[in-house]
This record gives C-alpha cells, structure tokens and sequence, in this order.
C-alpha cells in the first residue's frame, strides 16, 4: 500500500491531530463541576511551579541579588517596568501591577507546559484560562474608567467628545462594539486560537515524524527526517510565541486601562 | 462509522469556544491562586526589596555628598589656616626686623657711651699721672739742682727756707722763659 495513500485514507495508517486533543479524557470527579484532566494537572503544575519560583525567589531577597533572585527580579520588572510604569505611570501601576503580573506569569507559564514534555498541551489552550483573563482585564479597565470619571466614563468612552454630534450615529456603535464587545473577544481569541494552532502543529510534526518512520518505513522515513526538523524548529517558536502572547495580553490590559484612565473630561 | 466521521462529531460535541464548567472552575481557582501568590506575597516582598535598595543607594549619595561638603569646608578651612599662617609670619618677620633695628640702635648707643666713659676716665687718669708727675718731678728737680749748686758753689745750702726760695725763683724763671718762648 503506498503511504501517501494511506495517509489520505481516513480508515487507517496516519491520524492526524483534531480538536479532541484539548478535551482529554476525566481523570477525577467525572460528571461534576470538579472534574480533572491532564490540562487540569498543568494548570495547577504551573501554580505550583510559579509559587515555588517566586516563593523561594523572594524568600530571602538581598540588597545585592544572587543569580536566582536577579532572574526573579528580571522578570517582575519586566512586568513592572515595560508595562505598568510605562502605560500606567508610578502611581496607577503600581494599583494595576498585581493584575498585570499575574496575567503576564499564568499566561506565559501555562503556554509553556504545551512543550514540556509529560504534559505536552499549554493550559491556555483551552477557552477556560483565556476566557478568565479577558473578563478580569474587562472588569478592570471598566472599573478603572468608571472609579476615575465616574458618570462621565460610559459617555465619553461612547460618544468621544469633540466629534461633532451627527457623526455619533456612526461613531456610537463602532465605539460600542470596538470598545465594550471586540476588546475581551479578541484577548481570547488570540491568546487561545495561538496555543490551539501551536499545539495543532506540534502534534501534526511529531504523529507524521512517527509515522514516517516506524509505518511508511524504506525511503519515506527521510521526510520523517524533515518532520521532525520542523518539530524542533516549531517547539522553539512556540516558547516564542509563549512570551510573546503573555507579554501582549499583560501589555493589551494595561493599554486598556491607560485608555480607560485618560478618558476624557 | 469511520474515524472522519468520528472527528467531526467529536468536533461537533466539543465547541473549542465554548467553555466547559470544571474548565471555568479550575482555571478561576489557578487565577486565583496565582493573583494571591503575587498580590500578597511576592509584590510586596519585591517592592519592600526596591524601596530598601532604593534606600541605600540615596543614603549613598546622599553620603557622598556630604563627604563632598566636608571636605570643601576643610579645604576651606586649611586655606584660612595657611592665609593666617603667612600673615602671622609677614608680622613676626616685621617684628624681628624691627626688633633687630632696636636691638642694633641700643648696643649702638651703649658701645658710644662706654666709648665715652672710657674716652673720659683715661685722660682724667692722664691729668692725675701728669699732675703727681709735675709734683715728683718738680721735689726731685728741687733737690737735684740743690745738690748740684751745693757742689758748684762749695757749700751747703742747708738752709731750707733759703735752698726753696733760690729753687723756686730759679723754676718761676724758668716757667717765665718758657711761657715767653710758648708766646713768641
């Protein structure tokens, strides 16, 4: 049977990955609201781990750091430094900077655990954590425009003053939607269809690199050669893009924040 | 059923974008967590190492530039210091020198009046050594001449009322023709 042609065949030979991946199988508490997963395990893994590191990492913090507390410091301000203080300013980062770290680690941890093997699927590629995160970054930016202009914000953020009034019926609903419907859908989306994609493609390389070689077999095993190059390459990217998404949905709350608190008088 | 059709209807039952209760659950208990483990515990230790850093280093500076005013006031001072210093020499220099003009003027003075003195005492001895001398010299001559007319003539001019009054006639004589030389 020629391994193309298998691969094609949906009866036999190669599967590749489908969206069953992010819905494993119940390990605990089957059939309630309590139920555990392996993605459930990585999640409270990441906490673990992000207590352990942080715990231990400013247990004892010194005025001149070691190597470990530079590296837990290098990353709380990155957080504190790039996005608070820069989009906030000393005051307002520091009331948004727990959220804003929080948002940034749990994000950038749980993508991690799609390529640490063992758990092999990032705890944001499921719409739980993802969907979470924009709601908390939702309820802050609209809590913090409705705590600094009270009465004024919903209007302003609405009907942007200085807009001369016919134009409301076009600005009105293009600020309603931008503002108070596109916002949380897309920290979702992006975050959660980036890690669904990443962990499509890791699976998709690693199944066809093992088919490649322990079923095609004879020369096909070379492109399983290419397969598992590209593998490689993608779980690097993949941290990549880990950072890169933790660091643009920390970055995107604080944008909103920002907005929320300029608003206009 | 083939397994194509299994992964649509599996796909079907598990709408990637809709969430799960337990996954809603879990994930706001691991959001939770996470939140409390940075809100209570590693922020405030984090901020708590940055103010005392931040501490430290301003009481650094702050250090430092006191040093740096300490030692401009002491430079300042050591330059009061040496200024007095050269004045006090200028005026302990004038001092001497004005001191040495005295002390030179004094010993000048004293030197001219010992000079004086002495200049003094020798010719009042001089007077006195020619006054016993005239007096020695006027008895011996006396006598001399006495003994000298007494063998000339052959006999003694013992009578001394008449011996002194020849001498004295003889000497006044002899003054008056000396006085009378000196007058030519």
């Amino acid at each position: 049977m020629h391994p193309l042609a298998a691969a094609s065949d949906s009866s036999g030979g190669f599967q590749g990955p489908s969206i069953d991946e992010f819905f494993p199988s119940v390990l605990l508490f089957e059939g309630t609201p309590f139920e555990i997963t392996r993605i459930t395990l990585a999640r409270f893994f990441v906490v673990i781990v992000l207590f352990l590191i942080f715990w231990i990492g400013t247990r004892r913090m010194k005025l001149v750091p070691g190597r470990f507390q530079s590296v837990v410091e290098m990353g709380l301000d990155l957080v504190r430094v790039n996005v608070a203080e820069d989009l906030l300013g000393k005051k307002d980062g520091r009331r948004f900077l727990p959220l804003l770290t929080t948002i940034f680690f749990m994000v950038l941890f749980m993508n991690l655990t799609g390529i640490i093997p063992g758990f092999n699927i990032a705890g944001t590629s499921v719409i739980g954590i993802p969907l979470i995160l924009a709601v908390v970054a939702y309820v802050a930016f609209i809590y913090a425009g409705l705590k600094k202009h009270p009465g004024t914000f919903l209007r302003n953020a609405l009907f942007p003053p200085g807009v001369p009034w016919p134009l409301y019926i076009i600005v009105f609903p293009i600020e309603l939607v931008s503002t108070f419907v596109l916002r949380p859908i897309t920290l979702t989306l992006r975050l959660l269809m980036n890690m669904v994609v990443g962990h499509l493609l890791l699976v998709l390389f690693f199944t066809a690199t093992s088919f490649f070689f322990f079923e095609s077999g004879n020369l096909f095993a070379l492109f399983g050669i290419g397969t598992i190059a590209f593998g490689f390459v993608f779980t690097l990217f993949e941290i990549l893009v880990a950072v890169l998404q933790a660091y643009v949905f920390s970055l995107l709350t604080a944008v909103y924040v920002q907005l929320a608190l300029n608003d206009e008088h | 059923m083939n397994s194509a059709q299994m992964i649509v209807a599996a796909g079907e039952e598990h709408n990637p974008l809709l969430p799960a209760t337990p996954d809603l659950v879990w994930g706001a208990v691991c959001f939770i967590a996470i939140l409390l483990i940075f809100w209570r515990l590693v922020l405030p230790r984090m901020k708590a190492t940055l103010d005392e850093r931040a501490e430290v280093i301003e009481g650094g500076i702050k250090k430092a530039e006191n040093a740096q005013a300490e030692a401009a006031a002491a430079l300042e001072e050591y330059n009061k210091q040496l200024a007095d210093a050269r004045s006090e020499a200028a005026k302990i220099r004038e001092q001497a020198r004005t001191d040495a003009t005295r002390i030179a003027n004094d010993v000048k003075a004293q030197a001219q009046t010992d000079a004086d003195r002495i200049t003094a005492n020798a010719t009042a001895q001089i007077e006195a050594e020619r006054q016993s001398a005239l007096v020695s010299l006027r008895s011996e001559v006396g006598s001399l001449a006495i003994d000298l007319a007494s063998g000339v003539i052959g006999e003694s001019l013992s009578d001394d009322a008449k011996a002194s009054a020849i001498v004295d006639r003889f000497l006044a004589d002899l003054e008056a023709d000396e006085q009378s030389k000196a007058g030519k």
